[in-house]
């Protein structure tokens, strides 16, 4: 054992510990992958940016109804695909521990002794960093399009709810991973969880266009006040109070940290 | 003091038993080995007592600690894997920089011991290339650095050589001893290579089908075969050549292996002559000698009646 050793162990009410330099190393981690992968970087920005740049040219002048105020497409759209990015990056960002199993760097992590929880945030602290970097990108090309921000404390309220909404996708991303054996189960994830929380969230279109029941999910759905806060946020324009939708998004954010976090904590080691 | 202990150990995977009561003990400063063929158990062993795998039953401690307290005796071991586990997309200075630190190495002692772990295995100047761009036999030498990285007062070498060439084999094993002399360490090492574990360890375990058959010096089991080896290549039927000389008593044993046929033979220089004389008697052409003292591979062969691997190459013998 290294003589000198640093106990950054912070200690939560004495149930578990976090060590706060393996939170550290696997955020360090996760960036130094994040811009070593220019594809990664690309990619990922390419879907939202082609949904954006279409979807609001597509849809321009016409207009949409919150509650009873119209608001152009274009401006209603942005917020939607800040969402999507969040939603598709961050879920992804979780489940991609599987990649680290395939590629048997799992066990080095796996093996430390830290504790479990100590992962589950450098997973998160790596995850949301660069999902919130994604996020503001695809914000400041839409600035150059058409969009425009509405005041800095709204800017800086957008961070906010882009955080806990990367925080409680990752989270959840985390606990699939903890059930899943490979990657193979990512398409159905995307199809049956991923895409469902997208079209349903208010992202592209007003939630008042749904029928009744299907609004009963929306209402369910974290992604729709996250999507909601963010539009309140950089335009003004909303569903739902920003007390409601911060309130909504902090209390998802929080459930799923200690959901991923359980899940992770039950997972099999190999 | 015993660094590694284990009692009556057993895993079991559903019905199948993959370790069977095994007990053995490893003391401090010790190198040694788990030899055995594929699926012997070895690995399953190794997971148990670093914490990976928790066993069916039996006890283990490992540096003084029960294996029941995980932290504990993570805090006090190092890894190699028998499959890769580095971050192909990090240099390998990065690799270890982020071991150090989920070792809770503070700076000063992380930069000192990635300087010297990077010398030990000689990659300080490869030290900022990604893995990716390594070669099989760099990344190993990495993974072993990382394993010293926290000083670990047991070392677990699962297959440290396994798939690489002759020279860079040879190179960590080098290592490996430069270790035992640098840092104060115990080492358990799987290998199915006889030559390794003779090369390497005080001891070994030669185990099979999840059982310790044996656990001794390499020369103790080497001496267990008995007398000295003479493979011949003979031209022609071997059966009446083999029973001449069981006859005659000029043979303890006769095994037939690729062809070769190896007569286990007491006081071998002088049974030499007599042999080829015999087979001149039988009009057999000899094709081949070879004279050996008994490796590790004939004991194995004697102890289980099976091959340790069929990749089995003379590399690194010692005093062949
Ligand atoms: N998780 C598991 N589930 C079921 N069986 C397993 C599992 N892990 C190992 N086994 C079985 O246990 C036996 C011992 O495996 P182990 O990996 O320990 O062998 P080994 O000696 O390390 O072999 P090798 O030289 O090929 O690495 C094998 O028959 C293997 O199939
Ligand atoms: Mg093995």
């Amino acid at each position: 054992m290294a003589k000198k050793e640093v106990n950054l162990v912070v200690s939560m009410f004495g149930f578990f510990e976090i060590n706060l330099s393996a939170v550290y190393a696997l955020w360090v981690r996760d960036i130094i992958r994040f811009y070593r992968s220019k594809s990664r970087i690309i990619g990922t920005l390419a879907t939202p940016l082609l949904f954006m740049v279409f979807m609001g040219f597509g849809f321009s002048g016409s207009d949409v109804f919150l509650g009873n105020v119209s608001l152009d497409y274009k401006i209603f759209l942005v917020p939607g695909i800040l969402g999507m990015t969040i939603l598709f990056n961050s879920t992804f960002a979780g489940i991609s521990v599987l990649l680290d199993k395939e590629f048997g760097f799992f066990k080095e992590v796996m093996i430390a002794p830290v504790s479990r929880i100590s992962i589950v945030l450098g997973r998160i602290a790596g995850g949301t960093t660069i999902t919130i970097f994604q996020s503001s990108l695809i914000l400041f090309l839409s600035t150059l399009l058409w969009f425009k921000i509405g005041s800095l404390f709204g800017f800086i309220l957008s961070l906010a709810y882009m955080f806990l909404m990367s925080v409680t996708f990752i989270s959840i991303g985390l606990a699939f991973a903890s059930r899943m054996k490979d990657m193979h189960g990512f398409n159905l994830i995307m199809n049956l969880f991923i895409f469902p929380l997208f079209f349903l969230s208010g992202a592209l279109f007003p939630l008042n266009r749904l029928p009744e029941p299907i609004k009963i999910i929306s209402y369910i759905n974290p992604l729709t006040y996250g999507v909601d806060g963010l539009r309140a946020s950089l335009t003004g324009f909303s569903e739902f109070s920003i007390m409601t939708s911060f309130g909504a998004t902090l209390f998802f954010a929080l459930i799923a940290v200690f959901v991923g976090a359980y899940f992770f904590e039950k997972s099999e080691y190999l | 003091m015993d660094s590694i202990y284990v009692k009556d150990l057993v895993k079991k995977f559903g019905g199948f038993t993959a370790v069977d009561s095994v007990s053995f003990s490893v003391h401090e400063g010790e190198i040694f080995g788990l030899l055995g063929p594929n699926g012997a158990g070895k690995t399953t062993i190794i997971n148990i007592l670093t914490t990976i795998l928790k066993p069916t039953s039996g006890f283990v401690k490992v540096a003084g600690i029960d294996i029941k307290n995980r932290p504990e005796v993570r805090r006090n071991i190092g890894i190699v894997f028998q499959d890769p586990a580095l971050d192909n997309k990090l240099t390998g200075r990065e690799n270890l920089d982020f071991h150090a630190r989920m070792y809770g190495l503070d700076k000063k002692s992380r930069s000192s011991r990635i300087k010297e772990v990077l010398e030990l295995v000689e990659l300080t100047e490869k030290a900022d290339v990604v893995v990716e761009k390594y070669s099989g036999g760099m990344k190993r030498r990495l993974e072993i650095a990382r394993g010293l990285l926290q000083k670990p007062k047991v070392l677990f070498l699962d297959e440290p050589t396994l798939g690489l060439d002759v020279q860079t084999r040879r190179k960590i094993w080098h290592y490996i001893e430069d270790l035992r002399k640098e840092e104060n360490i115990t080492i358990l090492l799987t290998t199915h290579y006889i030559e390794e574990a003779d090369y390497l360890c005080d001891r070994v375990a030669i185990i099979n089908e999840g059982k310790i058959i044996a656990v001794e010096k390499p020369s103790k089991i080497r001496e267990m075969v008995g007398g000295e080896i003479i493979s011949v290549k003979i031209d022609g039927k071997a059966k009446p050549f083999k029973d001449e000389l069981i006859k005659n008593g000029l043979a303890k044993e006769i095994n037939e292996r690729n062809g070769l046929l190896d007569i286990t033979v007491e006081k071998g220089e002088t049974k030499l002559p007599l042999i080829i004389k015999k087979a001149d008697k039988l009009g057999l052409n000899i094709d081949y000698v070879s004279f050996r003292k008994p490796s590790l591979e004939d004991a194995f062969l004697k102890l289980t009646g099976r091959k340790i691997s069929d990749e089995f190459n003379n590399i690194g013998k010692k005093g062949s």
